[in-house]
């Protein structure tokens, strides 16, 4: 066994064994309690109304009815949710006075099934006053637009204007400016396991104990116990083993852990909830559709001297925390791959009746680079340069890093030109050119778009408040948050077996694979001989405000605790052995699953001996030394620090690279886009598991896909979701599934135990880019540039035919 | 709301009965009255095809069946395929080719597979995605799954052709 061990291997994963043969465990399949009650959640028909009573009498009289709860008891019993905003939103888990978003709960039955629940639930009445409903942000923003929350007079939730280094220099010392405005439509991830809740709570104890897929982060905890006036130590949250899927998306459940427990608070039985398809569309969680306006000032020859942006992000009807994170997530690599220095954002976060917004895959990069690379096309086509020479010349050198970007971004590592090359050489970028003009000249409308983007993960807390007034933040009062942390347990039991306990939520991503991986590494052992346990406790597990499986984290901080117990572990064992064989430990090595002697002599100590006798005889333990094989690691970054009063925050703490490149050709007469190549090179530092990182790359390209071509919450402008079922909804199928050429350049992260970076995001936050820029270049002889997503059929079509109407026969 | 009436029928190959209302759709029997929750629920509009399951041999969404529809029927869940402790070729293919993510779509998956193979023993890639365009997966782009179906399908017409039955197994239409 190499240095490396099992580290790169496609080791086949832990948990497909369960989850083929139906034994997985979701939070729909066992019930950890007996005698559950179901819920039906009413949801608000309207997008915008009062609400001036409840007539309960009907629903309570019906058979298996255990209760309702409303608004008005939420009202009573809540504190609203904290947001990240210093305006006065009071955002409860159910409406308490009005309703701003179709599909807002706001009552909720229970009874002995689903179906009674649900007959029930037909049966409240809830009498609305109907207001006007507003949905487009710029309107909303308009002095005559219908106001959704009274308290804060308007309908902007929060606004920044950030500014790194002299934009107006920067802008006045230009050859060209270009402009453009852009937008990114409101789509979700849509996992096909939806949002489930049990809750259960002990009266007598004062313990509420809520399971549910909720993915973290763990700040939710002490959120929700706020909300429903409970100490934190007497609400346990606990996530079951198996999550189907999330993308971010199921962050955003939380208001259901507070309403749900509400439920079973207020009518004293266990109470289960699992959300249905049609409530998942309707007022779940997705990412912010935006406005845009971005502005690049450059030099003739190419060089960007700096950016403006100009955002209005749509939160829906309240702005539910992390929000707004649709703007300042990325505030570190605002900057992207690019050398530029000077940037303006001008970010306002905008209430309108939609449904909420929150985490989805790529958390506002997908957002961020469709405008950054949209305009480094617009850029090169400007200047006359191709687009690969306009990237080129503006690319932070291999020589830079550690990179500090002007918004206090590190980027830990990364060749951002070799990455980009190899894309360029896997696609075939001059052949392709070739092609393309070949096509042109047969009348055939064919493009070729790139992408470059920063893949930022494990985000560091502290940019949250980014969202705040540096002046608000310097008050002595005001606490500075920071960190991005994870633990992790490794313990030998007394016949030498290996167990990992974790307290992640993974959704898919093989963490107990990658863990048996890490730990067979370190301990020398196969990785079948490692147990390891992922079920997130937090009256059990060693967690933090950061913990969780989001923000792409795991493959970089949790990965990083994994090893760090290993070695914990390891170096007690040496210490161990080296009392037993009266040896200096320094003489000793810990290698095949044993403790040996560096010259290969003498005696060996194997895990399962060393774990006999430590366990079964303690006195055999040296002096000072603490008796059990246990050791718990928690690995949390340096580099994450609170923003600082310029603005400055590192918002990620590892950051990994992609270069995308493809070719397309558009129909003229369908619009339908057909993807005739497509190369993504990442890197993401050391790969722990080429099988699984390959595996999130495809998911994750799809998911932009679906974004780019398909995929959108649409609302008419009374406010009602036109896309509430899937076959509205379109969610990408196998047919619409592009082949993709994978490549990775490694650069092994500096910050990390293992050199690994997370991975997750990936490529959803560079399709929209790169499938825009290519249909851009396609339909270029008819002068259209691509500036709004998704790029449906219809929406292609009018664009094609106003382009051919305006142009001689 | 009516009396519970008695669903008797055929699953992975045992006689099993229970008793339910009439309205209770098939997918909730299976989970809550057989405790096979192995088959899941994603859309319950029959878009999904998480709750994919086998009905005499086809293909059938389990969230568009009433229990009492299947009286009598012989059923197939994912809980079926393995047999004697040893995963169906099918099985072990999404496992080799990395078919599978969070597994949530993945019983309804399997059977869409299973089916399609049954129709069409050698199909090209182009019809292994026209057939599994009928479930949706969102962890895995695909690619996995249809590799997988590519490599099982060979596997299976030999298993066929050299009359080795066994769960799942192409049957023929109903019987």
């Amino acid at each position: 066994m190499s240095a490396s061990g099992w580290i790169g291997k496609p080791v086949p994963r832990v948990e497909d064994g369960r989850l083929l043969t139906g034994r997985g465990n979701f939070i729909d399949d066992h019930p950890p309690v007996a005698n559950l009650c179901h819920a039906a959640i009413v949801r608000s028909p309207h997008a915008h109304a009062r609400i001036l009573g409840y007539d309960l009498a009907a629903a309570r009289a019906m058979d298996g009815v255990i209760g309702v709860i409303t608004g008005a008891d939420v009202a009573a019993a809540c504190r609203p949710f904290g947001v990240g905003v210093t305006t006065p939103v009071h955002y409860y888990p159910a409406a308490t006075d009005k309703a701003r978003f179709v599909g807002e709960p706001v009552a909720v039955v229970v009874a002995r099934d689903r179906y009674l629940a649900e007959d029930a639930a037909e049966a409240v009445v809830v009498e609305y006053e109907p207001l006007p409903a507003v949905v487009d942000p710029e309107k909303a923003l308009e002095p005559d637009a219908p106001v959704l929350h009274e308290k804060v007079g308007s309908n902007l939730a929060g606004h920044r204007r950030l500014v790194y280094g002299d934009p107006d220099g920067a802008f006045a010392a230009a050859d060209v400016v270009v402009r453009e405005r852009f937008r990114f439509p409101k789509y979700g991830s849509t996992p096909i396991e939806t949002y489930g809740v049990i809750a259960r709570w002990d009266a007598l104890d004062g313990v509420l104990t809520v399971w549910s897929n909720f993915m973290g982060p763990f700040i939710m905890h002490p959120l929700v116990a706020r909300v429903l006036g409970l100490p934190e130590n007497r609400l346990r949250f606990i996530v079951p083993p198996d999550i189907g899927g999330s993308f971010g998306i199921k962050s955003s459940i939380y208001p259901y852990l507070a309403l749900i427990g509400l439920a079973a608070m207020k009518l004293g039985v266990p109470v289960k909830w699992i959300e249905d398809r049609r409530e998942h569309l309707l007022a779940s969680s997705s990412g912010t559709d935006r406005i845009a306006w971005r502005e690049v000032a450059a030099r003739e020859d190419g060089t960007i001297l700096g950016m403006r942006f100009k955002w209005l992000d749509n939160v829906g009807g309240y702005i539910r925390s992390p929000e707004p994170g649709c703007s300042f997530r990325p505030t570190g690599n605002f900057v992207g791959p690019y050398r530029f220095q000077h940037l303006e954002v001008d970010a306002s976060v905008v209430m309108t009746n939609k449904s909420l917004t929150g985490p989805n895959r790529g958390y506002a990069c997908g957002h961020l680079y469709f405008e950054t690379e949209r305009m480094m096309d617009l850029l090169a086509a400007r200047l006359g340069l191709d687009p690969v020479e306009v990237r080129r010349r503006n690319l932070i050198g291999v020589e830079s890093f550690p990179y500090r970007t002007p918004t206090g971004g590190l980027y830990d590592s990364g060749d951002y030109a070799r990455t980009f090359q190899t894309a360029l050489e896997v696609a075939k970028y001059d052949e392709l050119r070739r092609d393309q003009a070949a096509a042109r000249a047969a009348g055939r409308y064919v493009g070729i778009g790139l992408a470059l983007a920063v893949d930022p993960s494990v985000s560091n807390m502290g940019y949250v408040a980014t969202a705040l007034d540096p002046q608000f933040r310097a008050k002595p009062e005001y606490l500075p948050k920071s960190g991005a942390v994870d633990s992790a347990t490794v313990k030998i039991d007394p016949l030498g077996r290996v167990i990992a306990i974790l307290g992640t939520t993974p959704q898919g991503q093989g963490h107990q694979t990658i863990v048996s991986q890490i730990v067979a590494t370190e301990l020398g052992v196969e990785p079948a001989d490692v147990t390891v346990v992922d079920e997130m406790d937090t009256f059990t597990r060693v967690w933090s405000i950061s913990s969780g499986t989001y923000s792409s984290r795991f493959g970089s901080v949790g990965t990083s605790a994994v090893a760090l117990a290993a070695r914990k572990l390891k170096a007690k064992l040496v210490a161990y052995a080296a009392h037993l064989m009266n040896a200096p430990a320094e003489t000793l090595e810990f290698r095949d699953g044993g403790v040996h002697r560096k010259t290969g002599t003498g005696a060996a100590y194997s895990i399962k001996d060393l774990a006999g006798r430590a366990h079964w005889n303690t006195e055999s333990l040296p002096d000072g030394m603490e008796p059990g094989l246990a050791a718990t690691a928690v690995f949390g970054f340096t580099g994450a620090r609170a923003v600082d009063a310029e603005d400055r925050v590192n918002s990620s703490n590892t950051y990994g690279f992609i270069a995308e490149v493809m070719a397309v050709e558009v129909d003229p007469a369908t619009a339908a886009v057909t993807i005739l190549k497509y190369v993504t090179v990442h890197d993401a530092g050391t790969i722990i598991n080429p099988m699984i990182v390959e595996g999130q790359i495809y998911g994750g390209a799809l998911h932009g896909l679906g974004g780019a071509l398909y995929e959108e919450l649409a609302y008419d402008d009374d406010g009602q979701l036109l896309t509430g079922t899937f076959m509205d909804y379109l969610v990408p199928t196998a047919s619409e599934a592009p082949e993709i050429e994978i490549a990775h350049v490694v650069s092994p992260s500096p910050l990390t135990t293992l050199g690994s970076k997370g991975l997750g995001e990936s490529s959803s936050m560079t399709v929209p880019a790169v499938i825009a820029n290519a249909v851009s270049d396609a339909l270029r002889p008819l002068g259209i540039g691509i500036t709004e997503l998704p790029m449906t059929p219809s929406r292609l079509h009018a664009l094609i035919q106003t382009a051919r109407a305006g142009q001689p026969a | 709301m009516s009396e519970p009436v008695a669903v008797r029928l055929t699953v992975n190959g045992m006689p099993r009965e229970g008793r339910c209302a009439p309205r209770k759709l098939l997918v909730d029997f299976l989970r809550e009255d057989l405790a096979l929750t192995g088959t899941h629920v994603g859309c319950e509009h029959g878009i999904c095809g998480a709750c994919t399951i086998l009905v005499g041999g086809e293909a059938a969404r389990a969230c568009l069946m009433l229990a009492v529809q299947a009286d009598g029927a012989e059923i197939t869940t994912v809980e079926g395929l393995m047999t004697d402790g040893v995963l169906h070729p099918l099985q072990e293919a999404f496992r080799r080719h990395h078919g599978l993510q969070c597994g949530f779509c993945t019983p309804g998956m399997l059977l869409t597979a299973l089916d399609l193979l049954r129709v069409k023993p050698e199909p090209t890639e182009a019809e292994i995605r026209e057939g599994l365009s009928a479930v949706l997966c969102r962890c895995t782009g695909y690619h996995g799954i249809v590799k997988a179906v590519q490599a099982a399908a060979p596997v299976l017409r030999q298993r066929a052709s050299g009359g080795e039955g066994g769960m799942g197994s192409p049957r023929g239409p109903r019987g």
